[in-house]
């Protein structure tokens, strides 16, 4: 079995096992610190797979930004030390018969489909291609999308300000 | 590691870690963590869209760019669910989705 | 030069009719009748102009001025709308235009102040444009609707007193009678253009195609024969003759201009000029239909002078009258043949209608006149009103000697024609014609001098003479009154389009006005003074006298009839089942959606979680069933 294999199979099973405790961890700040864990592998095996650029983002962004958004958030609504409690089993086991469901579905997709890999060729995922094709306008490029996420982003700021902003007190007069 | 694990093995992994979140998404009671479950589902969508990209239409990186704009939805989301989460703890001093379902019935 | 620009006849009082009608009760002051008046002048105008046009070019041949394709159902059947213009559709153009300038001045200062002042002139407009549409009409169907936008118009203006009950009862009781009979109308319309696969004016009339195929009959009389009752009966309801009469002297509720101009002058003679429109196919191909038209006429000119000599609203008497005078048209029409010198009756019918709508609209405007000073229908009410309407009296004086048929004003001609037609035909109906042109003499003067002479009423305050705006019509409709007779008439409008010489027959003139000299002496006797002697009359006449009073209880034979067999045998239990059945079985449907929708209603729970849940069991479910239909 090749190296990289094996740490493939590690990293996923890193990855598993933090998900799994980041959705029933009954402390709410350690849920969140799982997620970054996993969040993290994902980032390790964008890296094996050679796409460089969104490991970083993924990284920035998710570990720097949105974890850390979550943490803030948490700090700001809960009480750290306090465990949260137990949902009702009944709701666990339905929950847990979906979702073992819904996996087994998936599986049984995924393992009787027969993917014909193709081997690595064409272009690679250096910085320079993909500048090039995130402001490209010809075939390939992605400038309107790009431009579209950038007003979404602006429009998520705007957004999130004054919806989060304090309401002026009502004049009663 | 393309070459040593095959595309089926790695979309187990990313169906698990799917599935995972829709579980936390439907038990957790906490809206942040709800949040967490779902930046989860999230990032398991990100990864078939990169091995996709990567075992079957090499070099067109076309599943590179979805996922880098799937990052930046996911970012400008959990800004606003965030600024929700905190107005609403804000007026009803409690983000359990079950108190919220003031639109019922 | 063509006729294109009398589309503009029919554009502008429906253009009026919008305006006022989207602007009612937003339009300053009474802007709102200076835009029907001005809109209603310029048709009247346009109308004088295709008339010089029309007859100063010497040809009667029809003329399709526009027209366009409205309704295809296929290829021999389709509906046109436009604009048929020949002598008769030009003189009623001229008619109606007059008389509705007239009746639109007068308006205004009628209905000064009143409530509803936009809405009023909305309604006439609306009126003048059915009626102008209904007379260029192409062809039957285009009339046909036409007639019932007429029909429609007249409800409205019926009821325009809508907070009082007995306009509202009037307007129903107008609208459901004539709808009975437009009925009647459409299937006549229905079986015609079934038998000759044509609704078009042009064809159905016209003598040389007079060879249709028909041939089926029913209970004796010829298919053609039923249909053209069948229109008849459509007519007789619009023109208010018997058996369904009975609206008319009801309709009577509306403001007064709208009696001269809807219930006098123009609508209910819209029965007249229908037969009138389909004269030669009556002629040719149903005969015994214009017998028919004949009978009625004549007794319905009897019937309602009878009526005329006995009530006391002064309305009323006016439109006894009315309905006698189309009687007169009817029966002129109904002895009239096709063609040469048999069509005198058809020629005297017209010219009947042309003056009458001159004098029956000036006594209207006359009565609308004094009812506006004395503020009351009543004739006993009034008495010796010349001292103090100087202008209305001459002009309603005229009014009564026109239509009593006295020279030289307008009624004596054409009255003439009409009995000179009746004579040639057959000696009832020329005698009948003969008694009510006294009887006419008679109750019109009856009415003159109760209400101008007789003895002298106090009044609660000093009636006045109404204004220039209300009287310059009525003087201008005067001078038509005048002169309406003496215009050839028979060189413009015949029976065949060939002109007919218009002679006046001595001896049926002599006695028929000698009789009508004698009904105003006798009026005269009774009534220029208060008297005894009408009382005693009337007592000896008896049961003949109560039941003429109450109009020999038809209004009571109807509503026996309605109430005491179609509503009680048909419409009770009908609405029983309605009730009982339908709606039972409705509320049935709403009980259960409404019990289900309680129930289900608890699966709205606002739990974000219980959603999500059925979303994704949803989606595996989905995803499932397309594995399975793919294996």
């Amino acid at each position: 079995m090749a190296t990289s294999a094996i740490i493939f199979y590690v990293v996923a099973t890193i990855m598993i096992v933090f998900s799994l405790l980041a959705v029933t961890s009954r402390k709410i700040l350690r849920a969140a610190v799982y997620l970054l864990f996993a969040l993290a592998g994902t980032a390790g095996i964008y890296f094996m797979v050679d796409y460089y650029f969104l490991a970083a983002v993924q990284l920035i962004v998710y570990a720097g930004g949105i974890v850390v958004l979550i943490i803030f958030s948490i700090l700001l609504t809960s009480h750290i030390e306090e465990k949260m409690e137990k949902p009702d089993s009944l709701k666990i086991i339905l929950t847990a018969i979906l979702g073992l469901g819904g996996t087994a579905v998936s599986l049984y997709v995924i393992t009787n489909h027969l993917f014909t890999p193709q081997p690595t060729t064409g272009v690679e995922a250096t910085m320079s291609t993909i500048g090039e094709k995130l402001l490209g306008y010809g075939a390939g490029g992605y400038v309107l999308p790009f431009e579209v996420i950038s007003i979404l982003l602006l429009a998520a700021m705007v957004g999130a300000i004054v919806v989060a902003k304090r309401n002026k007190p009502e004049n009663h007069d | 590691m393309i070459e040593s694990v095959p595309l089926n093995q790695v979309l187990i992994v990313t169906t698990l870690m799917f599935f995972i979140g829709v579980y936390g998404f439907l038990t957790r009671k906490n809206l942040i963590t709800m949040l967490i479950s779902v930046e989860l589902m999230l990032n398991a969508v990100n990864l078939n869209f990169v091995f996709f990209d990567r075992y079957l239409f090499p070099g067109k990186l076309e599943g590179h760019f979805f996922s880098l704009f799937i990052i930046a939805i996911a970012a400008a989301e959990a800004a606003v669910a965030i600024a929700i989460f905190i107005n609403l703890y804000r007026n009803i001093r409690s983000i359990n989705v079950e108190d919220v379902n003031e639109m019922k019935n | 030069m063509g006729y294109q620009y009398t589309i503009w006849i029919l554009i502008l009082p429906i253009v009026a009719f919008v305006i006022n009608g989207l602007g009612s009760g937003k339009l300053p002051g009474k802007i709102s009748g200076w835009i029907a008046t001005v809109a209603i002048g310029i048709s009247a105008f346009l109308s004088y102009k295709t008339a010089f046009q029309f007859f100063g070019s010497g040809s009667h041949e029809k003329i399709i001025a526009v027209k366009t394709t409205w309704l295809r159902f296929n290829e021999g059947l389709q509906i046109d709308m436009g604009i048929l213009l020949d002598p008769i559709s030009i003189m009623m153009l001229v008619v109606i235009t007059t008389v509705s300038l007239m009746v639109f001045v007068y308006s205004q200062g009628y209905m000064k102040g009143e409530k509803g002042y936009d809405r009023y002139f909305a309604f006439l407009s609306l009126f003048s444009f059915s009626m102008l549409g209904l007379v260029v009409a192409t062809n039957l169907f285009q009339t046909y609707m036409f007639w019932e936008l007429v029909g429609v118009s007249s409800y409205l203006l019926i009821g325009f007193y809508y907070d009082k009950p007995a306009a509202v009862a009037a307007s129903k009781k107008a609208f459901i009678v004539t709808r009975f009979a437009d009925l009647g109308f459409l299937i006549g319309i229905l079986i015609i253009s079934f038998y000759t696969g044509t609704f078009d004016f042009d064809i159905l009339t016209r003598p040389e195609a007079m060879t249709l195929p028909v041939t089926a009959t029913f209970l004796g009389l010829s298919t053609m024969t039923w249909a053209l009752l069948l229109v008849f009966m459509g007519g007789a309801g619009k023109s208010a003759m018997f058996p369904l009469h009975i609206w008319l002297p009801d309709a009577m509720e509306g403001p007064t201009p709208v009696s001269a101009l809807i219930h006098a002058a123009t609508m209910v003679v819209a029965g007249v000029y229908l037969v009138a429109r389909l004269f030669p196919t009556y002629s040719v191909l149903a005969p015994d239909a214009l017998e028919v038209v004949a009978f009625i006429g004549a007794f319905t000119t009897l019937f309602a002078a009878v009526i005329a000599c006995t009530q006391f609203d002064i309305k009323r008497i006016l439109a006894f009258s009315t309905m006698s005078q189309i009687g007169y048209m009817m029966l002129a029409l109904g002895v009239s043949g096709y063609g040469g010198e048999e069509g005198l009756g058809y020629t005297a019918s017209l010219f009947h209608l042309f003056t009458h709508a001159f004098f029956k609209a000036l006594l209207f405007l006359g009565a609308g006149s004094i009812i506006h000073a004395v503020h009351t229908n009543d004739i006993r009410e009034m008495g010796g009103l010349r001292k103090y309407q100087p202008i209305t009296h001459i002009l309603f004086l005229i009014a009564c000697l026109a239509i009593a048929g006295i020279p030289p004003f307008a009624g004596f001609f054409s009255k003439d024609e009409i009995l000179a037609a009746a004579f040639a035909t057959h000696p009832i109906y020329y005698i009948i014609g003969t008694l009510v042109a006294g009887l006419t003499a008679f109750y019109m003067f009856r009415l003159y001098f109760i209400v101008f002479w007789g003895k002298s009423t106090s009044y609660t305050h000093t009636p006045h003479e109404s204004p220039v705006i209300m009287t310059l019509p009525m003087m201008i409709l005067g001078i038509g009154s005048v002169v309406a007779g003496l215009i050839p008439f028979g060189s413009y409008i015949s029976s065949d389009g060939v002109p007919l010489k218009g002679h006046i027959d001595w001896v049926v003139a002599t006695i028929s006005v000698v009789l009508a000299l004698v009904g105003i002496l006798i009026a005269f006797k009774f009534y220029k003074t208060e008297s005894a002697k009408p009382e005693a009359i009337s007592k000896s006449f008896g049961a003949f006298y109560r039941s003429a009073l109450s109009k020999f209880y038809f209004d009571e034979l109807y509503i026996a009839i309605t109430k005491g067999v179609i509503f009680r045998f048909v419409s009770k239990p009908l609405a029983w089942f309605d009730r009982n059945v339908i709606d039972a079985f409705m509320n049935l449907i709403a009980a259960i959606t409404n019990w289900v929708s309680s129930q289900i209603k608890e699966f709205q729970s606002g739990q974000l979680q219980k959603y999500a849940f059925i979303f994704i069991s949803g989606v595996i479910i989905i995803l499932l069933s397309f594995l399975y239909a793919n294996q």
